[in-house]
């Protein structure tokens, strides 16, 4: 099948370097210390934090540092056919721990002993990137929930199709079965903390990609960035002096 | 944000809209220049060696970034980044209510939105009798008489651990001079509204006991709020001296079938509303803006459950507007 036309355009009408459009929204859920929606293209996602809370199960408890945990569901409705089990399968449990571990790079924890965060992520709509999704739109939350974070990690995927590299697959260029490479990086610091690949590649043409999925993450950290900071200054301007 | 909690017309938005670009144009322009999210480099001149690095910010690589999002606060030389929302962060004087969450050993454990729970030792209650004495086992045993889980209570934070747990007393208005054993104010007819802490700022007075509504409101720094039914305390000079050898509490018999008169309910319920209002369009709370809510519903004859409708959102906002202004 041609996922890259003669005239270099991909089956949605994106050029290969082009990432889909991101939409953000912080707040949405109230009882939540912070939360967010974060879409990219149809893929939507909604992310919430509770915490640093006082830990619920003390047999867990870290004493020099905070405990983190991670939930990744998909809603019911969020794919094509309607999904039997939302949580409890192999792949939610492997993605909450990959998002997990993603996390406790960037969060400063050492500055909450003996507590817990928690991080709940929800896939609403399903088109592809769902792991990248997630991971910024548990970014967001943790900055909306004020814990303090070294760097904000986003992430983006690359992938390779028709001999050329694409960025931000979705869904139908996802499940073509060519190589989808999913990086997470701190992006001040340019540190890539999460690195994963379905599929194989010869070693340069993985450069190539991976490089492009880099630079996905920078646009998505440039997108990240703006919103947080319009959002800081409406809270501050709101509540007067 | 809050509002998309409350459903508005195309009108609505326009003058919500409208409201909030004037508190923006009344802020003060170096707040939004001190803005910061993560990993946002805090200008400072590195080679002052004496500037000291506070909260929100972390040397990394020989430059000052920020942890959180933000304002940039600098205080003679110390920087740091105030966050705007975050957990409560116990400081010890400040007046908290809490739930209780646990009857421990010795103490109580008491949810107060902050990183832990905070811990109400039994030596910092009053003995039932209120004879200042070491708490001995039956009074250990008898602690449920005092709080039980889930009971609302204010309590004054006495100092703050190293992982910031707080340790609390409970506070009495009448400083030292505990008479009886309502001055624990062990809440429980009322409302208890839980607000962004950043909301509430530090005051002297934290307990508004409003006479004429017959409501106790009781901001706690940690965000809850407490709107409840004003009870006198009686003066407990004039408490019989049997009832006090009974041991414990006993509540008399009239105090349990009191029931609270439907108008003290209605101003509660109007209260809690502005408190809700106010909560929802992220403005401070103080005693002040909750009356004159508490007022302009009244004065036009809103519904207490329209309150938390659209338009009386926007002409909060619209009010608001014109009181900065004003100032």
């Amino acid at each position: 099948m041609e996922f890259v036309s003669p005239e270099g355009l991909r089956l949605d009408g994106r050029r290969p370097l082009e990432m889909r459009q991101l939409r953000a929204e912080i707040g949405s859920i109230s009882k939540a210390d912070g939360s967010a929606v974060f879409e990219m293209g149809n893929t939507k996602v909604i992310a919430a934090v509770y915490g640093p809370r006082e830990v619920e199960n003390k047999s867990q408890q870290i004493s020099d540092k905070a405990l983190v945990r991670c939930e990744y569901t998909m809603a019911n409705f969020s794919t094509g056919d309607r999904v039997r089990k939302p949580k409890g399968d192999r792949r939610s449990t492997e993605i909450s721990m990959v998002i997990r571990q993603t996390m406790e790079s960037c969060i400063l924890l050492e500055k909450f002993p003996g507590s817990q965060i928690d991080i709940f992520v929800q896939v609403l709509q399903a088109d592809g990137g769902t792991r990248s999704a997630c991971i910024n739109a548990a970014t967001l939350a943790l900055a909306d929930a004020g814990i303090p974070m070294r760097d904000l990690v986003t992430s983006c995927s690359a992938g390779y199709l028709n001999s050329t590299p694409l960025l931000d697959l979705n869904y139908v260029e996802d499940s073509a079965g060519g190589p989808d490479v999913t990086v997470g990086l701190l992006s001040k610091m340019d540190k890539v903390t999460l690195l994963q690949m379905d599929s194989k590649l010869p070693i340069d043409i993985f450069e190539n990609v991976m490089q492009l999925a880099i630079e996905g993450c920078k646009a998505v950290a440039n997108y990240i960035r703006e919103i947080l900071l319009e959002n800081t200054k409406q809270l501050e301007y709101r509540r007067g002096k | 944000m809050k509002e998309t909690q409350i459903t508005l017309n195309q009108t609505q938005k326009i003058r919500l809209q409208r409201a909030l670009d004037t508190l923006h144009s009344l802020s003060s322009k170096s707040l939004s220049d001190a803005s910061v999210t993560v990993a946002d480099k805090i200008p400072v001149n590195l080679n002052d060696s004496s500037i000291l690095k506070g909260h929100g910010t972390l040397d990394l690589d020989g430059e000052l970034i920020s942890t959180n999002c933000g304002i940039v606060e600098r205080i003679d030389r110390l920087v740091y980044v105030r966050s705007t929302k975050s957990r409560y962060i116990p400081e010890t004087g400040n007046v908290i209510v809490g739930r209780v969450v646990e009857v421990a050993q010795d103490r109580w454990k008491v949810d107060i939105n902050a990183y832990h729970d905070g811990v109400l030792m039994l030596a910092s209650v009053t003995s039932p009798d209120g004879i200042q004495r070491r708490r001995t086992e039956a009074d250990e045993l008898n602690m449920r008489n005092t709080f039980e889980e889930d009971d609302v209570i204010s309590a004054e934070v006495r100092n703050v651990q190293n992982n910031y747990t707080a340790q609390l007393h409970a506070r009495s208005e009448k400083y030292g001079k505990i008479t009886h054993y309502t001055d624990f104010l062990q809440l429980d007819r009322g409302q208890l509204i839980v607000v962004p802490c950043y909301l509430v700022k530090k005051r002297k007075q934290h307990f508004h006991q409003l006479d004429e509504y017959g409501v106790l409101v009781i901001l706690g720094c940690n965000g809850y709020v407490w709107v409840g039914e004003l009870i006198e305390a009686k003066d407990g000079m004039e408490l019989d001296i049997s009832e006090q050898t009974h041991g414990g509490f006993t509540k008399s018999e009239e105090e349990e079938q009191h029931t609270t008169l439907l108008e003290t309910r209605q101003n509660i319920c109007r209260i809690s509303n502005a408190v809700r209002v106010l909560s929802i369009l992220g403005f401070n709370i103080t005693l002040e803006v909750i009356l004159e809510i508490f007022d302009l519903s009244r004065s036009l004859d809103v519904e207490i459950h329209d309150m938390l409708g659209g338009e009386f959102c926007v002409l909060v906002a619209e009010r608001e507007a014109e009181r900065r202004s004003q100032n």
